[in-house]
């Protein structure tokens, strides 16, 4: 704050208290031209006014007040005065994270002189939190699956955080995975889901097919063989003359139908063959999925929650599919 | 002493100007200095200006009421830190007209919803809230989905924005401010946003939010 404003904030506070304090004491001398106590000759509607004193209950409180304002202000300040707690309630003139971080460390030294209440609150969190958190990022995720504490906090993290999409059972819904049923798209090892929570999951995205099959004749007979990969009954007319066009859905899904994962590629191209659909695996439902293609996301969660909280969500996400 | 009181006892209009004069005191000495002070005006320093579709979203928001359920200001509480993320800052409004804080959470806060959901979560769950989330008691923005945009006044409002944060753009090496949006910006608007969905304009608006304190 410039000289300016300090000046008119500090001009403008005490002006405005000291005005108060004088108001008070004028309003407690007896300037009408009658004795205390007396008609001060107003009558309406045949109820008289008397010249009375302000009453003292009221008048003390005022005052005190008044003395509460002076106090408030020596501890918390006034203008470009930190006052004597040095209190703030948080860094707001930062204009980046590392800015922001530098603030803290800078304030929670004890002899900074200045009391930012949100850093502090927060240290003090660490300091009780951090060490549990610090334990259970030391141990494996195998280990961790088999505590039942430590599943308790990631499954608290996973309900605030992941059920949104993933369903409070982790169950998923469509067009967003199941984490239960030993399905993957991006592989089910500790190291796999936990990278899949850090760094999020960007499929490489199915096209939209309509195009390249030759129109709605041809999504119909890729349909019917997709279909019949997990053992559907189809046409069988259909699904041949869709097996020879699947050839172009094999860089992705394998030549088997059986997905890029079983492949070892990362690009979360689902398993055809075992009747589990993200989408749902009705006709309509895949021919829509041919025609117009799909690309799912996972977002990153690393700078969300950072790495110790996602390492317990992973123990959490992989205890589901552990018997 | 004669009752000096009865001047303004008896006269209305003195009354009422002495009660404006005690009334702004609390204004003037709270809100005044701010703004004037420079954290109010120096945007962080990875804000970037909503493109032509976000902007469209933006005013999406705001036609739909959304602020009055959601709040996009995150208090320094590590309650809500350890929820939604870094507090929010002054440096990160200093281009909103007007602003969308709002005051009333409803809905969870969404000052850092971007990146948080995928697009296909936004669009699930403003279709339809209750298919992800079965207890929110959110309305459903369907016509989202079949109402397209025309453009029309996207280059206008542009231009706008460009009037309003004019003394508090970002500044090039010699100190000259960087106006938000180009000519050719502007100029291309129109063309940027033409036959999108609102759906597309609003979730392009929520991904952007809360991505520039870096």
């Amino acid at each position: 704050m410039s000289s300016f404003w300090n000046i008119w904030v500090w001009v403008l506070s005490l002006g405005t208290i000291v005005g108060c304090f004088l108001l008070l004491r004028m309003c407690l001398k007896n300037f009408a031209d009658v004795a205390e106590g007396e008609p001060t000759g107003h009558v309406y509607d045949g109820i008289e006014e008397l010249n009375n004193p302000l009453p003292k209950w009221w008048s003390t409180f005022f005052l005190l007040t008044i003395i509460w304002a002076f106090g408030y202000m020596a501890l918390y300040g006034l203008g470009n005065w930190t006052g004597l707690l040095g209190w703030k309630s948080s860094n707001q003139g930062i204009l980046s994270l590392a800015e922001s971080k530098a603030k803290t460390l800078e304030y929670l030294e004890k002899d900074s002189g200045v009391l930012v209440q949100y850093d502090r609150e927060v240290a003090a969190a660490d300091a009780k939190f951090g060490p549990i958190f610090e334990a259970y990022a030391a141990r494996s995720i195998e280990d961790l699956a088999t505590d039942s504490e430590a599943l308790k906090v990631g499954q608290r993290l996973f309900l605030q955080n992941c059920a949104q999409c993933h369903g409070s059972d982790a169950h998923g819904t469509t067009g967003f995975p199941n984490l239960a049923d030993k399905d993957w798209l991006y592989g089910g090892s500790p190291e796999a889901i936990k990278e899949t929570l850090l760094y999020g999951r960007k499929a490489a995205g199915m096209m939209a097919w309509s195009g390249a099959l030759g129109g709605e004749q041809g999504v119909k007979e890729v349909a019917a063989y997709v279909i019949s990969l997990s053992g559907r009954s189809v046409d069988p007319e259909l699904a041949k003359a869709g097996k020879a066009k699947f050839a172009l859905c094999a860089g992705c899904h394998g030549p088997e139908g059986q997905g890029s994962l079983a492949m070892g590629m990362p690009m979360g191209a689902p398993n055809l063959t075992d009747n589990i659909w993200l989408y749902g695996g009705s006709q309509r439902v895949i021919e829509e999925t041919i025609r117009n293609g799909r690309a799912g996301v996972m977002p990153a969660w690393k700078d969300i929650l950072g790495e110790e909280k996602v390492h317990l969500v992973t123990a959490y996400v992989y205890s589901l599919s552990q018997d | 002493m004669k009752n000096s009181h009865e001047k303004i006892e008896k006269n209305v209009g003195l009354f009422f100007l002495f009660t404006i004069f005690a009334v702004s005191i609390g204004g003037l000495v709270e809100i005044t200095p701010l703004l004037f002070q420079k954290e109010l005006a120096t945007p962080v320093d990875n804000l970037k200006p909503y493109t032509a579709l976000q902007m469209e979203g933006r005013d999406i928001y705001i036609r739909e009421g959304c602020s009055n359920c959601h709040s996009q200001m995150i208090r320094p509480f590590r309650a809500e830190t350890e929820r939604y993320g870094h507090y929010s800052v002054a440096g990160e409004s200093v281009w909103e007209h007007p602003f969308l804080w709002g005051s009333k959470r409803t809905g969870p806060d969404l000052a850092r919803v971007g990146g948080r959901y995928s697009d296909d979560w936004h669009i699930a769950h403003l279709t339809d809230p209750r298919s992800v989330v079965p207890e929110s008691n959110m309305p459903a923005y369907n016509w989202l989905n079949t109402n397209t945009l025309d453009g029309e006044l996207t280059g206008s409002k542009l231009e706008t924005f460009n009037f309003l944060t004019r003394n508090r753009s970002h500044k090039d090496e010699n100190g000259n401010a960087i106006p938000l949006y180009t000519q050719a910006e502007i100029d291309g608007a129109q063309e940027a946003v033409k036959g999108k969905t609102e759906m597309t304009a609003l979730i392009a608006y929520l991904q952007s939010l809360g991505n520039a304190l870096k």
